[in-house]
């Protein structure tokens, strides 16, 4: 019986080697229409039910990899359109061009919470997609309760906060507003920006601007943003202390390194940068790891019976992995906002790839429905792909849990890092003799491997990977199921 | 005074000479047939109106009292030329229209003067133009530096860019004292007599200026131009609430400053005040911001020079009452409704910058002593640029041109009319076709633009029944643009596709107010988009954004298929 390394070894002939301990599910090749969704649905159906209803957000995409927020250049269909899948709904406008964005849903668009012109966060709710016209006051609540939650901009309608504030009050003599009556809340353009940005309530600010009002450095501060730069207007006053900023600039700008002579440097390439950007951004996310020893008799068994049919290891443990998850929802789940679950639809499967000098995940879509061999079969056009650069966009980043694999160089055990938008990834050792000793007591030599999931533990919690790794362990002893 | 002037015309005998090959040599001496003949067919009704003031008795009495002596060696000098005026051409106020047509006045032989009671130069070299260029190349580059992603994307690194205020003052009133030398030397070298003073018409042919001095002239031109206009309930004192006048001495840079008014100079203050730290917030009284501009381009040029920036606005209404900053309060607007009429808001801010656009200065000029009715301040005229009187009639030998006319308040259409209005005094008729003149505004990236918009055109296509197609390029496909990183810019053409008539171009974009030019000058002399099109352009250039448009439009194919072009809004 082949150990996991040597079958993963030649599942992946050569330069593409699925292992790693980080996963960049947000590189992108190319630029193209994407569409991103994801559905809404209780968490459990015994727990209070948050959105019933098949009401979908649609999401500022990533359209390049450098590209963190997106405007809207206009929405091709207005509120209360139906859309049919593969349809245009809106023009966004990346950091390098305008793109079409269509959907890959029937429904009808219930909700527009970004207007024409405005810019959202990568990965913000843009619109809201509801499925049947029922649906839809529902679905406008909820893009009301998402705008207020982002929008702090001041219309000059009568309606905005800042008026009903003032209105009360008789009309203001002259040069009454600043200190008398109930207090207006006065905030510079940039200041309401960046609120908007950080989704910040500028009305729960206090100002330390001239005249009480709000300052872009008060949303910062309460955002907790460093102001990066001085305004030049207060550094313009001071012309004496100017040439002495950029050295301040300088070293805060982070730690000084001892140069070591004779070292040389290269510069990240998009891949390693996207990378480098999401291995940072990964610290911001609580995670923790659950470890479980797993026997592989069975499976290594198995293989030796599908190998010759084209069946991979990947696809094999992909397979386990995605019926696992069909049973534990929650670590299939994603956590956007800090503030709910996003309990996806499909189970899609990344499995890091390490390609020259980067690191890919291409995803297998839905790989609990797929048969083994479809699945193995569609992992190796991913492979091919992947090699000649030309996985598009949804088939790298549209993983929901993933799956890295370094038993193949002998690593008995890893740690791996969460990928930002997943709730969890699996790191799976290699399989080796191991003595084991069994209910009655007797002692026997058989196949373990060690798999380390880590997750999100603002959705999931350490009973819920204990079941889930339970589930997979008892799939991938007895996997007689998977070939089914 | 009298002798200074025929001794300053007896002087400028050699212009005289040339000018005896013109035909308002004639006036009494050349034989009225040669007079007939000349303009009849050229204008009709003008010519009634020479014929009759020629038996004018009064005037002639004065001018042989005052001036016999004179014009007996004139017509010495001249053979046939008789003079009975002063001046051929007087020019009320020296701003860029006005001199304009003084350059041109000399080219033609006409011996002219022009009168100013400020600064030689007006408003576009003062306090218009000039200075606000020099703001913008200041602006323009502080952006660049402060662009660390682009300049990173260059492989630039530049320490905090900083910048000096009263430098940059400076260089804007540096910019203004050079030119507006530069404007005087011209004229002083080319025999243009400047005369100092205000300018009155007191009659026909009779201009006063100063206190006392009358001189008199053959024909005149009133280019007194603008001023910028404030609305009532708007207190400017010029330290808070400003206008561009005092905006483009750039005393102060406030931390906030609300622009009243979205237009070219709203929209290059607000360039400029970013670039230099401010936060700006527009107040716009109709419903969107940058009315005027094509709806395509302004769309554009709002993500591109509002969205991104530090600015917010308020569109749909007026600010009705500004009071400036004093005993320790801000600046404070009250906005109202512009359909409600109904308050709405009040803002306080540090200044407040009144770019609500710029009323004809007109009053004191004498427009009652002719029988002409201003309309809000502008002198009406005719396609001519001739002024027309209360009763609808054309006064003879008066014009005017820039901004008192209102008909194109831009400094190049000034002038432009300028140089028509000589041309008609000399014998050529002349009509400028204003559509071909381009305007530009010079923010970062630029826009800039020429004829009709989309709207205009569809109109008028509507009206007239032809079809309107429109071709558009990004500056994004453009090679040079690439090069500097300025991929950001929109070019659209609109067209005929019958007959390959050009009807407006708009760009905006990295030199857009530049590049208008081919497109303006087609216009003008009526080059049409098939014969353009073969025109080389250079590569890699900025130009190409334009031979592009020309090559994606598509002439005289499918003549009657409206749905060809699809209709971008």
């Amino acid at each position: 019986m082949a150990s996991l390394s040597k079958i993963s070894l030649s599942n992946f002939d050569s330069p593409t080697t699925s292992f790693s301990s980080y996963l960049s599910n947000r590189l992108r090749w190319r630029n193209q229409s994407i569409s991103f969704f994801s559905k809404h649905r209780s968490r459990k159906t015994m727990k209070t039910v948050q959105i019933t209803a098949k009401i979908r957000e649609i999401f500022m995409p990533a359209l390049s990899s450098t590209m963190t927020e997106g405007k809207i250049v206009s929405w091709t269909k207005s509120e209360g359109d139906f859309l049919s899948k593969g349809e245009s709904v809106v023009v966004v406008e990346s950091d390098k061009a305008d793109m079409d964005v269509e959907t890959f849903y029937d429904g009808i668009l219930a909700a527009i919470v970004v207007p024409e012109g405005e810019t959202a966060p990568v990965g913000s709710p843009i619109g809201i997609l509801a499925e049947t016209e029922e649906e839809i006051e529902e679905a406008k609540a909820k893009a009301a309760l998402a705008a207020s939650r982002s929008d702090n901009s001041i219309p000059p309608s009568a309606s905005s906060p800042v008026t009903q504030e003032s209105t009360p009050s008789p009309p203001p003599h002259k040069g009454s507003s600043a200190g008398e009556g109930p207090k207006k809340i006065v905030a510079t353009p940039y200041a309401n920006k960046l609120a908007k940005q950080h989704k910040i309530d500028i009305n729960s600010l206090t100002g330390t601007g001239p005249y009480g009002r709000i300052t872009p450095a008060d949303v910062e501060k309460a955002a907790g943003i460093e102001s990066t730069k001085k305004p030049i207007i207060a550094a313009q006053l001071e012309p004496a202390k100017a040439d002495a900023a950029p050295k301040v600039a300088a070293s805060a700008g982070g730690v000084n390194f001892v140069e070591i002579p004779g070292s040389s440097v290269v510069p990240f390439t998009t891949m390693q940068a996207t990378v480098a950007k999401n291995m940072v951004e990964s610290l911001s996310v609580p995670t923790f790891r659950v470890g479980y020893p797993i026997l592989t008799d069975a499976l290594d068994a198995l293989y030796e019976k599908v190998k010759p049919k084209g069946v991979t290891m990947t696809a094999l443990l992909a397979k386990a992995a995605a019926m696992a998850l069909v049973q534990h929802p929650v670590v299939n789940s994603t956590c956007k906002d800090g503030k709910s679950f996003t309990y996806n639809s499909n189970v899609n499967i990344a499995v890091a790839v390490a390609i020259n000098g980067g690191l890919i995940t291409p995803v297998l879509q839905d790989a609990d429905k797929l048969d083994l061999y479809l699945l193995s079969k569609k992992w190796k056009e991913l492979v091919e792909k992947a090699r000649a650069k030309q996985l598009q966009s949804h088939e790298y980043n549209s993983g929901t849990f993933t799956l890295s694999n370094l038993g193949m160089f002998g690593v008995d055990r890893f740690d791996a890092v969460l990928p930002p938008g997943q709730g969890a990834i699996m790191a799976v050792g290699a399989s080796k003799p191991t003595v084991v000793v069994d209910a009655d007591g007797f002692f026997s030599v058989k196949r373990k491997m060690l798999v380390n999931v880590t997750a999100d533990h603002r959705i999931i919690y350490g009973a819920d990977l204990a079941a889930f790794l339970q589930t997979f362990s008892t799939i991938i002893q007895n996997p007689d199921s998977l070939t089914m | 005074m009298h002798s200074s002037f025929s001794f300053s015309l007896s002087s400028s005998s050699s212009p005289v000479i040339t000018r005896s090959s013109h035909t308002f040599g004639f006036v009494s001496i050349t034989t009225p047939n040669e007079l007939t003949l000349r303009y009849c067919g050229l204008r009709g009704e003008p010519l009634g109106f020479r014929a009759l003031r020629l038996s004018d008795p009064p005037r002639v009495q004065t001018w042989n009292g005052r001036n016999s002596k004179m014009v007996l060696a004139s017509l010495s000098d001249n053979q046939s030329t008789r003079k009975s005026f002063d001046y051929d051409l007087v020019i009320i106020g020296a701003g860029v229209g006005g001199h304009g047509a003084a350059l041109h006045a000399v080219e033609k032989g006409l011996k002219t003067a022009i009168i100013e009671g400020d600064v030689i130069g007006g408003t576009c070299v003062n306090r218009g133009c000039v200075p606000s260029k020099a703001l913008l190349a200041v602006s323009g580059r502080m952006r660049e530096l402060q662009n660390e992603h682009h300049l990173k994307s260059f492989g630039l690194q530049v320490a905090a860019a900083n910048y000096n205020r009263q430098g940059v003052a400076d260089h804007a009133n540096n910019l203004a004292s050079k030119i507006r030398s530069n404007l005087t030397n011209s004229l002083k070298a080319l025999g243009v007599d400047i005369l100092t003073g205000f300018g009155t018409i007191l009659g026909p042919h009779k201009v006063k200026f100063g206190k006392e001095n009358i001189i008199t002239a053959r024909d005149t031109i009133i280019a007194t131009g603008s001023v910028p206009f404030v609305p009532k309930g708007i207190e400017v004192d010029g330290k808070t609430v400003i206008t561009s006048d005092h905006a483009l001495k750039l005393e102060h840079v406030p931390e906030w400053i609300a622009i009243v008014g979205s237009g070219y100079i709203g929209l290059e203050f607000s360039d400029v005040y970013t670039a230099l730290g401010s936060e700006v917030t527009f107040i716009e009284a109709l419903d969107q911001l940058m009315p005027g501009f094509d709806p395509e381009i302004s769309k554009m040029a709002q993500r591109v020079l509002i969205n991104p920036r530090k600015i917010n606005y308020h569109t749909g209404v007026f600010a009705t009452k500004i009071t400036p900053a004093r005993d320790g309060k801000p600046v404070t607007i009250e906005l109202t409704d512009a359909r409600t009429k109904e308050q709405t808001d009040t803002l306080e801010v540090d200044a407040a910058l009144i770019a609500t656009g710029r009323a004809p200065f007109t009053e004191g000029l004498g427009l009652e002593n002719i029988n002409v009715a201003a309309q809000r301040g502008f002198v009406p005229v005719d396609e001519r640029m001739r002024v027309i009187d209360a009763n609808g009639n054309l006064v003879p030998h008066l014009y005017c041109i820039g901004d008192a006319n209102g008909k194109l308040m831009l400094a190049h259409a000034a002038s432009a009319q300028g140089i028509s209005v000589v041309e008609q005094v000399t014998g050529t008729d002349h009509i400028l076709n204003h559509l071909s003149i381009p305007a530009a505004c010079f923010t970062h990236p630029e826009i800039s633009m020429v004829g009709l918009t989309e709207p205009q055109a569809r109109e008028k296509a509507e009206k007239e029944g032809f079809e309107v197609s429109i071709a558009k390029t990004s500056f994004k496909a453009n090679t040079k643009a690439l090069a500097e990183n300025e991929g950001e810019g929109l070019a659209k053409l609109i067209y005929r596709p019958d007959n390959g008539d050009i009807l407006g171009v708009h760009i905006f974009g990295m030199h857009a107010a530049d590049l208008i030019h081919e497109a303006s000058n087609a216009i003008a002399l009526g080059t049409r988009i098939q014969d353009i099109k073969f025109a080389v352009h250079a590569h890699p250039t900025l130009s190409e954004v334009l031979d592009e448009l020309y090559k994606a439009a598509k002439v005289g194919v499918h003549v009657s298929s409206p749905v060809e072009e699809p209709v971008a809004v």
